[in-house]
């Protein structure tokens, strides 16, 4: 229903930019990308419009809701203060977000790792590839809460649950990013280990691995990155425990915003240091290779 | 001078494999991660969702109900992306090493881009529901200052990527600071940006889900519901046409990525 009305208002949109096109003559020549880039941009600003119009506002005044939140915001961010845990215990709450973000890194990342291998057009039939990436993209689609809840129905609310469910979209994501960094490896390179009697294994383990060593540890650091964001919501929103959970009841539960404001910095500051030492990491591999 | 070379990189790998087990160990025990159980579970899951989670014909009903609530999530991400997008590109501006007017500038639009993208989305969802209630704004809101952040950020990168080159040209020829914007600038990182918007809508349909569950609105909050009404054909059906919602966005913005890039 939706895509049809963008369609449609795509076209009638285009049809309009073009007579504006044709009148100014200093305007480079209309392409079919910059068509396109302006096509997409007026259909996204006649959406956008569609909602704001279309929008339930159930009677709230948004000026005063921005006053509001500006007003919590104060709270949260000058007057921090805890007093159902002590720091060390938030701390601790800290490290068990970032256990389950590792985790599931890491299960991620190992199925990745062979599931790339599966869908670099380079490495596998394409048959396979298409499958793989057809594979990745379905569980891309669902989002990760609902990988987690579904999961916990079988495993019970908590860390497996969570883990599993935020592995499978670390799965799906560092999958399509190993894979596009094994096909940037010469094809020549292959060929010429073929060509010296090396199998599908060698050929791996001896050219593809070390050639792009250090975009899979910078991409799977990355996805470390984003998975401590991820599992900060699913402590709030799956009861996978850790600091999410905290942050959960301080909001919805006890609603004392000092609390939130405690946390939240805790969560900025690790947020901070993991962008810090990704972008290192990222320094630091590229220098050397 | 060849054996050291293979010793030291063996003796790299073993410290980096070490270094790892040594994590996960602790990972396991610090999150009381039941190993057995959580692999024991995806089986276990799968058994369950092919007996239990699919949509049957009495689920159907629902339809009406979802339809809209579907419609208003993607909107809703459409249009956080959107007005986003346009203050990230100010942000972007102002905050990129090319084209920042001067320093002070840089780093408070660099600051407020740090910290939109790091204050964590739970804690926007929570604090906007405080004062916005269980309406659609508390869901757009939280998806555009967690989509502000991210946005300006990889505009900034954008913007920088493009480089010196076209810049230093035009300031050569005497084009001023809007001439360079409008004539270097945009022109040579537009189709990028676009590709970043289009993937922030992505992004943001899921995560409006996440959204949904914990404020109560949208179609998170339709999946939540019959989730704990334990009607799980409704919640497959649910979760089936986010799937299909989702996968038919990245086809379209894959083929316009296709034509722009």
């Amino acid at each position: 229903m939706l895509f049809e009305e963008s369609i449609k208002g795509w076209a009638q949109l285009g049809d309009s930019v073009k007579d504006n096109i044709s009148v100014k003559s200093i305007n480079p020549p209309l392409n079919k990308a910059s068509f396109a880039m302006r096509a997409i941009l007026l259909t996204l600003l006649a959406l956008t419009i569609y909602f704001f119009f279309s929008l339930d506002y159930q009677g709230i005044n948004v000026l005063q809701g921005f006053a509001d939140t500006f007003d919590n915001f104060k709270t949260i961010f000058l007057h921090p203060h805890a007093h159902r845990f002590t720091l060390g215990e938030a701390f601790v709450n800290v490290v068990v977000t970032l256990g389950l973000a590792f985790l599931a890194t890491l299960i991620g990342g190992i199925i990745a790792l062979f599931l790339g291998l599966l869908a670099a057009q380079n490495l596998a039939p394409k048959h396979v590839t298409n499958f793989i990436k057809g594979f990745v993209a379905f569980i891309r689609a669902v989002p990760t809460i609902l990988w987690v809840l579904i999961f916990a129905v079988a495993a019970g609310l908590g860390s497996a649950a969570a883990i599993i469910g935020l592995s499978f979209h670390s799965i799906s994501y560092l999958t399509k990013a190993f894979s596009e960094s094994f096909e940037d490896l010469d094809r020549s390179v292959i060929e010429a280990l073929m060509a010296s009697g090396a199998n599908w294994w060698q050929i791996i383990f001896q050219a593809v691995i070390p050639s792009s060593v250090s975009y899979l540890l910078s991409w799977t650091f990355l996805r470390f990155e984003i998975n401590f964001a991820n599992a900060v919501a699913m402590g709030a929103a799956a009861g996978a425990g850790g600091i999410g959970f905290d942050l959960f009841m301080a909001g919805n539960f006890y609603f004392d915003l000092r609390e939130v404001g405690v946390i939240t910095y805790l969560i900025i500051a690790i947020a901070i240091v993991l962008e810090v030492a990704s972008m290192n990491i990222k320094q630091k591999l590229q220098k050397s290779t | 001078m060849r054996d050291d070379i293979f010793t030291k990189r063996r003796n790299d790998n073993l410290g980096f494999f070490a270094l790892l087990i040594v994590l996960t160990i602790g990972s396991i025990i610090i999150t009381k991660y039941d190993v057995m159980k959580g692999f024991s579970s995806i089986s276990k899951a799968l058994i369950w969702g092919g007996s239990n989670f699919y949509p049957d014909a009495e689920s159907l009903r629902i339809l009406p109900q979802i339809l809209p609530k579907l419609q208003e999530t993607v909107l809703m991400s459409i249009a956080a992306t959107t007005v986003a997008a346009v203050f990230a590109l100010f942000l972007s501006l102002a905050g990129s090493r090319t084209t920042r007017i001067n320093r002070i500038f840089s780093v408070i639009s660099r600051g407020i881009a740090s910290l939109f993208r790091n204050i964590p989305l739970v804690a926007w969802a929570m604090v906007l529901m405080l004062a916005f209630s269980q309406s659609p704004l508390t869901g757009y809101f939280a998806l555009f200052f967690a989509s502000l952040g991210f946005l300006t950020r990889a505009f900034m990168e954008t913007i920088d990527e493009v480089g010196n080159n076209s810049i230093e040209a035009l300031q050569a020829t005497g084009a001023g600071y809007f001439h360079i914007i409008f004539q270097a600038v945009l022109p040579a990182s537009m189709p990028q940006m676009i590709s970043w918007l289009l993937y922030m809508i992505e992004t943001n349909i899921r995560d409006a889900t996440l959204v949904g569950v914990l404020t109560g609105t949208g179609i998170g909050f339709s999946f939540d519901l019959y989730y704990k009404r334990f009607d799980y054909h409704a919640a497959s059906l649910v979760v089936i046409f986010i799937v299909i919602t989702v996968m038919l966005i990245e086809f379209v913005s894959n083929n316009i990525r296709r034509v722009i890039l």
